[in-house]
């Protein structure tokens, strides 16, 4: 057998703290996995879990790349890791939490917090004063591709790669982030909100929302679901800017 | 100081079910808070790909669906195990749900006016869609049904409906106490009072104290060792019932195996795939679904196509694999457009998993544990038959549309539905005298200590058993013993292994990692306890059972038999001491069946039928004759065979609004 067909040994770096443990402190622990066919950072995780250390502490739930759970940096770049195969990467891979979310432990982040903070602030839902739904009668008609554009921004899972990767936020906490934009991207192309570019400007008219954004796109690079994060921050700018004039 | 929160309905679960009883009380008054594992967007919910199922005709391959045909299509597909008035009141109320959702911002596909190609099967089709149709939402074909029902929104049907669903929740502000989880129920007199809850960031117990309490933990697929399931689906919600000792389960061993799941690792490729014209083909390339199902074919329900792509591999037609045989599905007929608009998550997945283009290759999908019909036996009312204050819907519980096998799509509109019916009937409870909490908070405090002592044994036990061990080979026994097919021998062994196994498991240590906050080491071991539960009540059901029916099916008692097993399975665990669960059964009545059991359709027709089968559909038929011929309507038709509005919220008794229905 060549030396290439061989499988690997591979060495998983994990940056490892427990907050809720007063003696420890951040560092990396380092644990040896022989590389199965197939095999992706969510079989390691577990297989260091079960084997290994039933201590480290991470987040699955669909596994399938469809929940945005597992988010982290994989060999410094947010990513899901459930969806992540071994094979494309190289034998040493570095695991650590994804910056700037509230650390529970090892790779496990509270962003569910952040991200609820983050739908009640910019009310990610759809705003309709006359409200009041007669369950019985036919449904609202809506043009089938708005339907369809709708759906491609609804896409957003929430995973906060894009929050990771986003410079901006490194100076400005409060940024929206791209999640936050598309967010308002979606709710302003839906004709079923009725809110007017008045109070879409009040919500992210300023340098913590579309105007502080430096257009450095990591979001865009990172993004798991492949959303339009590039054009639909131009086009919210533009439309904003437009509103302020 | 022991942290006690009160809140009028203590909700166990965030996914779609639960959120939308948060939201339904809400609108009636009450105060709630759901206590979730995971942030409600990710809840299981979101993984629905294919669609929900709601009758509402508006597009051609629709047309002339109604609530009847959905009704009908329910009570076959469930092999007559199914509550048919609580199928009636679910099949009325889905048209109003999705309608609600699409109020909520619900992206839904809809329907385009004109012409389009479409592939039935294997041969390309137009269909021409009305100019009147166009902008209502749109639905395409799934397994098991008579009409183009199901609507969806490409193949993101549950996520799109799980965020429009949790931002309804954040505009209701509905507290949400996320990373808690459900370990005890507290009960007194027959009566629920909330439940002691564990946070897993930092260990510490809290007792919430509610007058009525709603589990909608979803299933239990991962007490098998291959699930669609997320991994969160470990069946804890039913065995918080079964601890009480009191509340019930529901038919637990019928469980489902959904036809293509990829392999090795079982992740769902939906049904919409085949729906939209996929076919299963075997190691020759051959389509072997018309040989075994000439009318159905890939579209026969769930459990037909599961035993059959079995069957198939049985006879060495099974595509050979490192991880054991498997078959394929083949979408690319469907083309690479229809392929990148309508099925997109599954594209991903073959990107992602199996490094694969759906529109080239060939997809490897075997049938995998995918559904569970049992649950959390309720009233139509989705309160225990025996617990009193305890709620139940969505997956959770067997309340119990499904019997014994469910139809594609009508998992997400259960949720949805039984989420906005339920959250009504709790609020008449919330307003009732009844509701009164009258538990001494020093009861409540000794709940609290029964869970922290338990919590500190499993810390500092020292020579125990590893509960990955344990869990692993229960996995393995459920996979192999009680799977698709099913014989007593082996059903035998399953139980009396896992009965073992159960015993062992209350000596499980938590080696090592002793934290007493954030430890998944010490999750493991008290879910790994309550799963191995859970798993005998499975198995034990399914070795009791001595026929056939929907997903359960007994190599050793292959007809089913409505004479002596036209019943649900009833489990509970009175005493802590015992080792085998309690089994008895309730009857399902034919005498008032809208639909009197008969032959589904599939193979051949091998029913033992009951003696009272002949005589209610003679009524049926006298009945619907007589009407028909005096001029009345299907509602009223409906009406006399059996009758179930006046179970319904007044304010969802309304009919339902379609294109060729004015109301």
């Amino acid at each position: 057998m060549s030396k290439e067909n061989k499988q690997r040994v591979l060495n998983i770096h994990i940056l490892r703290f427990d907050p809720n443990d007063p003696d420890d402190f951040p560092h990396m622990e380092t644990f040896k996995i022989e590389e199965a066919y197939g095999m992706t950072l969510f079989i390691v995780l577990n297989e260091i879990r079960e084997h290994h250390d039933n201590a480290l502490k991470f987040d699955f739930v669909c596994r399938a790349g469809i929940c945005g759970s597992c988010s982290m940096l994989v060999n410094g770049k947010p990513t899901l890791a459930c969806r992540t195969l071994t094979s494309k990467l190289p034998q040493d891979i570095t695991l650590a939490p994804l910056p700037l979310f509230e650390l529970i432990g090892d790779l496990s982040i509270f962003s569910g917090k952040w991200m609820s903070d983050l739908n009640k602030r910019l009310e990610t839902w759809i705003h309709d004063k006359e409200e009041e739904l007669n369950v019985d009668k036919l449904e609202q008609k809506m043009e089938p591709s708005l339907a369809d554009e709708i759906y491609e921004l609804d896409r957003c899972v929430e995973c906060g790669c894009c929050v990771a990767a986003c410079g901006t936020i490194q100076m400005r906490p409060n940024f929206v982030g791209a999640v936050g934009l598309n967010k308002i991207a979606r709710y302003h192309l839906d004709p079923r909100d009725k809110r007017d570019n008045n109070e879409y400007y009040e919500l992210i008219g300023n340098e913590d929302g579309v105007f502080g954004c430096m257009t450095l796109l990591g979001c865009e690079d990172v993004c798991p679901k492949d959303l339009p994060l590039q054009s639909k921050i131009a086009y919210l700018r533009r439309m904003m800017l437009r509103n302020a004039l | 100081m022991p942290k006690i929160i009160y809140t009028d309905v203590l909700i166990i679960g965030g996914g779609l079910a639960g959120l939308r009883v948060a939201t339904g009380v809400k609108e009636r008054g009450f105060d709630s808070v759901v206590l979730t594992l995971v942030p409600p967007k990710r809840s299981h919910s979101a993984a629905a790909q294919g669609g929900m199922q709601a009758s509402l005709a508006n597009s051609k391959m629709g047309e002339g669906d109604n609530e009847d045909v959905h009704f009908s299509d329910t009570i076959k597909g469930s092999d007559w195990g199914a509550d048919q008035e609580v199928a009636r009141m679910f099949v009325h109320c889905a048209p109003k749900a999705i309608r609600e959702l699409a109020h909520w911002g619900v992206p839904w596909s809809r329907v385009h006016r004109g012409d389009h190609s479409s592939i039935i099967n294997a041969k390309k089709v137009t269909i021409t869609e009305k100019d009147e149709s166009h902008g209502l939402i749109t639905a395409r074909d799934f397994g098991g049904t008579k009409k183009w029902r199901t609507c969806y929104t490409s193949d993101g049907t549950g996520h799109s409906m799980l965020f429009a669903m949790d931002n309804k929740a954040k505009q209701d502000n509905i507290e949400v106490h996320e990373r808690l989880e459900a370990i005890s129920l507290i009960h007194e007199n027959g009566r629920c009072y909330g439940a002691i809850a564990r946070n897993l960031m930092n260990g510490e117990l809290v007792a919430y104290v509610s007058k009525a309490t709603t589990i909608a933990t979803g299933g239990y697929g991962r007490i098998y060792s291959v699930s669609t399931n997320a991994i969160i689906c470990q069946g804890m919600g039913q065995a918080l019932a079964l601890e009480t000792g009191i509340a019930t389960l529901g038919n637990m061993e019928a469980i489902q195996f959904h036809p293509t799941a990829i392999v090795p690792v079982g992740i769902l490729t939906t049904e919409g795939c085949r729906g939209d014209g996929g076919l299963l083909l075997d190691k020759d390339g051959y389509r072997f679904m018309p040989d075994y199902e000439p009318e159905k074919k890939e579209l026969a329900s769930r459990d037909v196509v599961s035993r059959r792509m079995t069957e198939h591999m049985r006879k060495g037609k099974g595509v050979k694999s490192r991880y054991g045989d498997h078959l394929w599905l083949d979408i690319r007929i469907l083309g690479r457009d229809h392929i990148e608009k309508n099925l997109r998550e599954v594209k991903e997945i073959c990107e992602n998993f199996l490094g694969i283009d759906p529109a080239v290759d060939l997809i490897p999908v075997r049938p995998t544990q995918h559904y569970s019909m049992g649950g959390i036996r309720t009233t139509y009312k989705g309160e225990s038959q025996t617990l009193k204050g305890l709620y139940s819907c969505g997956e959770a519980a067997c309340w119990d549309m499904h019997g014994f096998n469910r139809l594609g799509g009508n998992s997400v509109s259960e949720t949805v539905v039984a989420g906005m019916l339920i959250a009504e009937y709790i609020s008449d409870f919330c307003e009732s005298e009844q509701s009164a909490i009258s538990i001494h908070t020093g009861n409540v405090e000794k709940f609290l200590k029964i869970q922290h002592d338990k919590l500190e044994a499993l810390l500092t036990k020292e020579n125990g058993e590893d509960a990955y061990k344990l869990r692993r080979r229960m996995e393995t026994i459920m996979m192999e013993k009680v799977g698709i097919f099913r014989n007593g021998d082996d059903l035998k062994e399953a139980v009396d292994e896992l009965e073992e196994l159960y015993k062992r498991s209350k000596n499980i240590e938590v080696f090592r990692s002793k934290s007493r906050a954030a430890n998944p080491a010490l999750v493991n071991a008290y879910r790994t306890q309550r799963m191995i539960k859970v798993a005998l009540t499975v198995a034990y059901g399914a070795y009791l059972r001595k026929e056939s029916r929907g997903a359960h099916s007994r190599e050793d008692y292959p007809k089913r038999d409505d004479k002596n097993w036209l019943k649900r399975t009833i489990t509970s665990w009175e005493d802590e001491n015992q080792t085998i669960p309690t089994v008895t059964y309730e009857d399902i009545p034919i005498s008032n069946m809208e639909l009197p059991p008969g032959f589904r359709g599939y193979g051949k027709d091998l029913t033992q039928h009951h003696e009272d089968t002949k005589a209610r559909q003679t009524i049926v038929d006298t009945i619907t004759t007589k009407l028909q011929s005096d001029g009345a309507n299907r509602f009223e038709i409906q009406n006399t065979l059996m009758p179930f509005l006046n179970k319904l919220p007044k304010k969802y008794q309304g009919k339902n609004e379609r294109l060729g229905e004015k109301i």
